[in-house]
């Protein structure tokens, strides 16, 4: 059974089983990219792989430019956004961290990009495995940003976010994100559609920009001022104006983003949650622990446990990051007494992030409920049970006192095996 | 007219169209403007089209090929290339008039 | 050689922009048009350039421009053209890559280099005033000895990076150098590269008054000296083959030269220069043509 409730084995639809990395690239071929630009980089690279597998083969035609960085690749997707093309790639960590500084111009020029990010930590030290600090990195720069829990889902919402960032209301770029090596290096069943019914779904692109259309001059992504320019050949907006219209478009995304999930639904039969986050025994329960991709996959298996002591507990694991869906889960959240948040990265110098974006979003409710926030899993560490068992504890019991803890608290630390460890002992060098 | 609070997707992309005076008039630039001596310029005097320096090296596109060469003094910017590329001296920079 | 009537009368830069008065790479982008006409598509990182095409809403180009950040022009164009080619129109459209001195040999290299080892079919050009004029001359890696700039106030200790030849190292199939003052030439080099397939590199000196220092009227005669003194000879390397351009033809004979000092006394930026630094020049010029001799001989 996966995340979407259904149960693969019995599917009558096509199924293969495949990595998270490649049902990516399944999606994408799926989807039609016309241009990919991508460079590889550990947990990732398997869905260059296959895309290139995929044109060698003619399976899919595509352009794919095999850049010298991510920072090119970025470029290169702009670029070939803005002459027309639907284009897509694939991402982590380091690399999303060089695309930087394009995240917000494909926003700000409102070009429609799908971005892939199997997550993984930030350096430095170096580490190749999973956390979620690159994803949380790129919140304030104007994209649509999803986190998928299993591969069906990251296969699924592939496709959901090209008809997203392409809808006219929207306009704009997308990320869907995966754990590192959790989702991107493990085998799945996944429901593959027909390729006739991902089209009726998915129509091609009627890009705003087009500079391929060469009858129509225009300069694209100039300086912009403080002010609108006046001109006795029309008024042109600032740069307010601009990031004013893309704030608006994403906030009413929301709209869209549900639209298109509930589409997809009645077509393909799958749902996750109201299409921004799953929940799971919810129903009755007072207790609810917020978590999203990896965190909720390993949550979601000690509920039952949890019940069995006798709370009233479920699962909220949000599948859209932005725009956080505040009004629906304020909506959602009226008359839970208790949220535990597990986040898998941390909003240095304050907490984690979920944590405190969650407290914001529900500011001001009446009877709020009592809100705990763990960091778990850094850095590929293992996200076990009986952290999140411990976690809802804990914070049950600091509901109780109503004690509320300013420092950050973690699981799965261990520092304790560390009490001989002396870093100045290791820059002397062995070799006695 | 169109209520860009409801309407903000007409502002998506920062574009342009093409225009002609983009930094304003120019030829506020410089007190200074070129002056053709009709009695000395090659195609004025020949009437055969050739020569065309100033044509050529005007770096504001504002001079015309043609004969005898004119200068829209209203974007010229005074830079005075033309003055010193014309071969036989024929354009000083004067304080001139224009509309 | 083309004359002053063959060449395109169509402008397409519209009078009235805010490039500075005697704006050498102006005229150079104005005749780089001409030449390339109208099916073209062409993308500017940030630069002097940006400003030349205006500001929001309006711009004085009649062709069209994807603006692009900094680094990443050579990528830019890679995606433009990847685009077209999905599209079936690569054939029809010429893509051209216009970037600053700055943006071609500092912060854009990595981005070029990998455009022109993918075989990437478009014109990069590289107009070269030899500073970051735009954020108000700082030096770049394209700043030659012993210059002036904001960051180099006792001039610069190092020559200038010879861009043209890291691209001839790439195995493209044209590299040219150009310059400002030598417009039939500068146009005939862009006609040529846009009916060439691959990856075509024009660098091109650009005379600048408020970063060099001297009276904008004399920008033509500025540029001239830096080719007439042999300091920025002008060639083409076409499939391998050197190909020296006439205005640099009689530079050969290094009794034509004119004196390195020349160039430099004209210009402020130079005002201090040492005698060492000028020594430098010479038998770096005398190098330079050496280096052409023994290719013109060898091929």
């Amino acid at each position: 059974m996966n995340v979407s409730g259904k149960n693969v084995v019995n599917s009558k639809k096509k199924v293969k089983i495949l990595t998270g990395n490649h049902a990516a690239a399944y999606a994408l071929r799926q989807a039609r990219v016309g241009v990919m630009s991508a460079y590889p980089i550990t947990p990732q690279s398997p869905v260059v792989e296959k895309i290139s597998e995929f044109i060698e083969k003619g399976k899919l035609k595509a352009r794919f430019l095999l850049v010298e960085s991510e920072h090119s690749a970025a470029a290169a997707c702009c670029a070939a956004s803005a002459t027309g093309s639907r284009v897509g790639t694939a991402t982590s960590a380091h690399g999303l961290m060089l695309m930087y500084e394009l995240l917000p111009w494909a926003s700000g020029t409102r070009l429609p990009i799908v971005i892939n990010l199997a997550t993984r930590s930030c350096g430095a030290p170096w580490s190749v495995w999973d956390d979620h600090s690159d994803f949380i990195t790129i919140r304030d720069v104007g994209w649509i940003q999803f986190m998928c829990e299993d591969n069906q889902e990251i296969y699924d919402t592939n496709i959901q976010a090209f008809k997203i960032a392409e809808d006219p209301r929207v306009n704009i770029p997308t990320i869907v994100a995966y754990d590192g090596y959790i989702l991107s290096h493990t085998m799945m069943p996944i429901e593959l559609e027909n390729q006739e019914d991902i089209d009726t779904f998915l129509p091609p692109l009627n890009h705003h920009i087009n500079l391929s259309d060469i009858s129509q001059v225009k300069g694209v992504g100039p300086v912009t001022t403080p002010n609108i320019i006046k001109r006795k050949e029309g008024t042109a907006p600032g740069y307010y104006e601009f990031r004013y219209s893309l704030q608006k478009a994403l906030e009413n995304s929301i709209n869209v983003i549900k639209e298109v999930h509930d589409e997809f639904t009645k077509k393909f039969g799958r749902a996750y949650g109201n299409g921004l986050f799953k929940t799971y025994k919810t129903d009755d329960a007072d207790t609810i622990i917020f978590a999203m991709g990896s965190v909720s996959a390993q949550a979601r298996t000690v509920i039952e446990k949890l019940r069995e002591e006798g709370l009233k507990i479920g699962l909220v694991s949000l599948r859209l990051f932005r725009p956080f869906p505040i009004k629906y889960l304020r909506e959602f959240f009226k008359g839970i007494k208790n949220i535990i948040v597990f986040d898998r990265e941390i909003g240095y110098g304050y907490e984690g992030v979920l944590s405190y974006e969650l407290k914001a979003a529900l500011y001001g409710l009446k009877n709020p409920p009592f809100i705990k926030g763990f960091i778990v899993g850094l850095g590929g560490r293992d996200v076990r049970s009986e952290h999140i068992i411990e976690g809802v504890h804990k914070s049950l019991e600091l509901a109780k006192k109503g004690e509320i803890i300013y420092e950050t608290e973690y699981f799965g630390l261990e520092l304790d095996e560390l009490k001989d460890y002396d870093e100045q002992e290791f820059l002397k060098g062995g070799g006695k | 007219m169109t209520d860009l609070k409801k309407d903000y997707q007409k502002i998506l992309a920062s574009v342009q169209k093409p225009v002609i005076g983009e930094a304003g008039k120019t030829g506020t630039w410089s007190r200074l403007k070129p002056v053709i001596d009709l009695e000395k310029c090659i195609p004025a005097k020949s009437g055969k089209f050739s020569c065309f320096n100033c044509w050529l090296y005007c770096p504001e596109t504002v001079v015309s090929r043609e004969i005898p060469p004119k200068i829209n003094l209203e974007y010229c910017k005074g830079c005075g290339i033309c003055m010193e590329e014309c071969p036989v001296k024929a354009i000083s920079m004067e304080e001139v008039k224009y509309e | 050689m083309v004359n002053v009537l063959d060449i395109v009368e169509d402008e397409y830069i519209h009078p009235g922009t805010r490039m500075c008065a005697g704006c050498a790479m102006a005229l150079i982008y104005r005749f780089a048009l001409k030449a390339l006409g109208p099916k073209t598509i062409l993308t500017v990182p940030a630069s002097c350039l940006t400003v030349l095409h205006g500001m929001q809403g309006f711009c004085t180009t009649k062709l069209s421009v994807l603006h692009t950040p900094f680094a990443t022009t050579g990528a830019a164009a890679s995606g433009i053209v990847s685009s077209l080619e999905e599209k079936g129109l690569a054939d029809e459209i010429c893509v051209v890559a216009f970037a600053g001195d700055g943006g071609t040999t500092d912060i854009g290299i990595q981005a070029l280099s990998g455009a022109a080892e993918r075989g990437t079919n478009f014109i990069y050009a590289c107009y070269d005033n030899e500073a970051y004029m735009n954020t108000g001359v700082q030096r770049s890696g394209s700043t030659p000895l012993g210059a002036f700039t904001a960051t180099t106030p006792g001039g610069k200790t190092r020559p200038k990076k010879n861009m043209p030849k890291i691209l001839e190292a790439h195995g493209i199939p044209y590299v040219a150098t150009a310059n400002g003052s030598y417009i039939f030439d500068l146009y005939e080099k862009f006609q040529k590269a846009r009916d060439i397939k691959g990856t075509k590199y024009i660098h091109i000196l650009s005379a600048c008054p408020p970063g060099w220092g001297y009276d904008p009227k004399d920008t033509i005669k500025i540029g001239r000296l830096a080719t007439e003194t042999g300091f920025w000879p002008l060639y083409e390397v076409f499939n391998g083959k050197f190909i020296l351009s006439k205005p640099s033809k009689k530079h050969l004979d290094a009794s034509n030269r004119k004196p390195i000092e020349e160039y430099l006394i004209a210009q402020k930026r130079f005002k201090d220069i040492k005698q060492q630094d000028i020594d430098n020049y010479n038998s770096f010029i005398e190098a330079q043509w050496n280096e052409i001799k023994r290719r013109l001989e060898n091929q």
